[in-house]
């Protein structure tokens, strides 16, 4: 008898569990949906193992659900495909997945609540989300989100001025990439012999974005995206 | 000498073949243009491989006056060689070939000075060669696809790289690439102009000169490790496409690029000594030669 009430008892308070972290994103939800829209100007570093591109002075625009363009207004800047995924909207987005809270773990000084996201879409392209939330400020703090055609990629964010409507001050976007190699012959390059040892692979790329002057909820053309 | 120069270039004017050269550039450069201009997608898809599948950037305003420049001259700096030694070669040569040499020694001119002033001329049709190509690879892309960032593909070691270089850093590099193109072009002009000493018509020395102009390179690209470590640092073709060094940004830990840096500048300086001592020491051989060649055979 004691041993039904155990397992009952314990089959409740997971249930209980499951619902704190279902609330938990709806308020982080509800907390990033403050914002319809906006427009920010940014510096994007971009350090990629095969790419040698200096800091870009960025314009960032949003508007919802999930349109996201990052445009160089004075030149060229290599843009990962994935870094759409940098507006959380996209990864909370809809109810099309389960919540289950993994505990806590400290990201820096911060105590945060680990919630793994399973899509109940068994076609979906994200496997997995996990994410670590301030529960103080209701706001993201790190994503790890696995994909099953686009490899895996990792937010992390650092808030500031605009933490009442989630948006960042500072985001660092982690993902893969694969191996470049330009066809052999076209080039003819100039051999300077300086050390021609294959650099060490890493197959993460990383951009970091600093965000400024946002301009929240006035409205962002839709040409702007096209 | 002053005299002796200007009627050297008056004569390098008046030989119809001087022209090929220009119109051989300004055909190239225009067909190059055109098919940039019809279907520049295409060679961006080709040269940015699997990192179009990862990134997105402005393809359009990737092409333009700076890349194709840069393009242009990366396949036309191949082919140039043969436009310079089709004049330099012609220098001696072609005064045995006319029956003129004779007579030009028979004047108060030392052959040294001959030889100097006839060099001299060669490397000025050399600038104004490149000049040409300045105005239609460089100013006229400017004109047809405007100005922007400037994106350069390169193949180190095993590695390939994208390299961004802001616009506003790229028309110094270009300056510089161009000097150093007159340099290493002159060092053909000084070996076409040694191997005219030794013939009665231009058609060998042109010849000559292409030959070993591709041999050279051939070997210079051909990447045997016995090779590169014994042979290829002897060859001035392994110097020729050291302009592009201009263009090798220099890059921070984080591979940030440093605006108005170079990735190695010692290496090109050093080549570029090792091509000016081409220079001398051919021009050397070809007064020492001259001197002692016999003219009334």
């Amino acid at each position: 008898m004691k041993l039904l009430i155990a397992v009952i008892l314990g089959f409740c308070g997971a249930s209980l569990q499951a619902q704190d972290a279902d609330g938990l994103i709806k308020k982080v939800k509800a907390k990033i949906d403050l914002v319809n829209n906006y427009e920010a100007d940014g510096i994007m570093k971009t350090n990629v193992t095969f790419l040698k591109v200096p800091e870009a002075q960025v314009k960032i625009y949003f508007k919802k659900p999930n349109l996201l363009r990052i445009k160089n207004e004075k030149g060229i800047s290599f843009v990962p495909k994935g870094a759409v995924s940098i507006n959380l909207n996209s990864i909370v987005s809809g109810s099309q997945y389960t919540a289950i809270d993994a505990g806590y773990d400290n990201i820096g000084s911060v105590k945060t609540r680990v919630i793994k996201l399973l899509p109940t879409d068994d076609n979906a392209d994200v496997v997995l989300s996990t994410l670590y939330i301030d529960e103080a400020s209701l706001v993201i703090l790190k994503a790890k989100t696995t994909t099953r055609e686009n490899g895996s990629y990792q937010l992390e964010m650092i808030y500031g001025k605009y933490i009442g409507y989630g948006l960042p001050d500072k985001l660092t976007f982690t993902f893969n990439t694969k191996d470049y190699k330009l066809p052999k012959g076209v080039t003819f390059d100039f051999d300077d012999g300086s050390n021609n040892q294959p650099a060490q692979k890493n197959k993460n790329g990383k951009a970091e974005i600093s965000f400024s002057n946002y301009t929240i909820n006035k409205g962002v053309a839709d040409s702007i995206f096209k | 000498m002053w005299r002796l120069l200007q009627i050297e270039l008056f004569k390098i004017s008046k030989r119809p073949r001087t022209y090929i050269a220009f119109i051989a550039i300004a055909a190239i450069v225009s067909i190059f243009q055109f098919a940039f201009k019809a279907d520049g997608q295409s060679y961006m898809d080709l040269m940015m491989q699997s990192a179009k599948e990862e990134f997105t950037f402005d393809r359009v305003q990737a092409i333009n006056g700076y890349f194709m420049c840069y393009i242009i001259l990366n396949t036309l700096l191949i082919q140039v060689p043969i436009l310079v030694a089709l004049i330099a070669a012609d220098s001696i040569s072609g005064e045995a070939n006319m029956g003129t040499l004779r007579l030009l020694l028979s004047k108060p001119v030392s052959r040294t000075q001959l030889i100097i002033v006839k060099f001299a001329a060669a490397t000025i049709f050399t600038v104004f060669l490149l000049l040409w190509m300045a105005v239609t690879a460089l100013l006229l892309s400017i004109v047809i696809f405007g100005t922007g960032d400037m994106l350069v593909f390169r193949t180190k070691g095993e590695d390939s790289q994208i390299m961004l270089i802001t616009q506003d850093d790229v028309m110094w590099r270009y300056y510089a690439a161009f000097a150093y193109a007159t340099v290493a072009l002159t060092v053909i002009a000084a070996l076409s102009l040694l191997l005219s000493i030794f013939a009665e018509n231009s058609i060998g020395p042109i010849i000559a000169t292409v030959c070993i102009v591709i041999v050279c390179t051939i070997i210079s690209n051909i990447n045997v490790p016995v090779i590169d470590r014994n042979i290829k640092p002897f060859l001035f073709t392994s110097y020729l496409v050291g302009w592009k060094g201009f263009f090798y940004i220099g890059t921070r830990p984080d591979g940030s690029t440093i605006k108005g840096s170079l990735e190695n500048w010692p290496a090109i300086r050093k080549s570029l000594l090792i091509l000016l001592a081409h220079i001398g020491v051919i021009v050397g051989a070809s007064v020492l030669v001259f001197r002692r060649k016999d003219i009334l055979s």
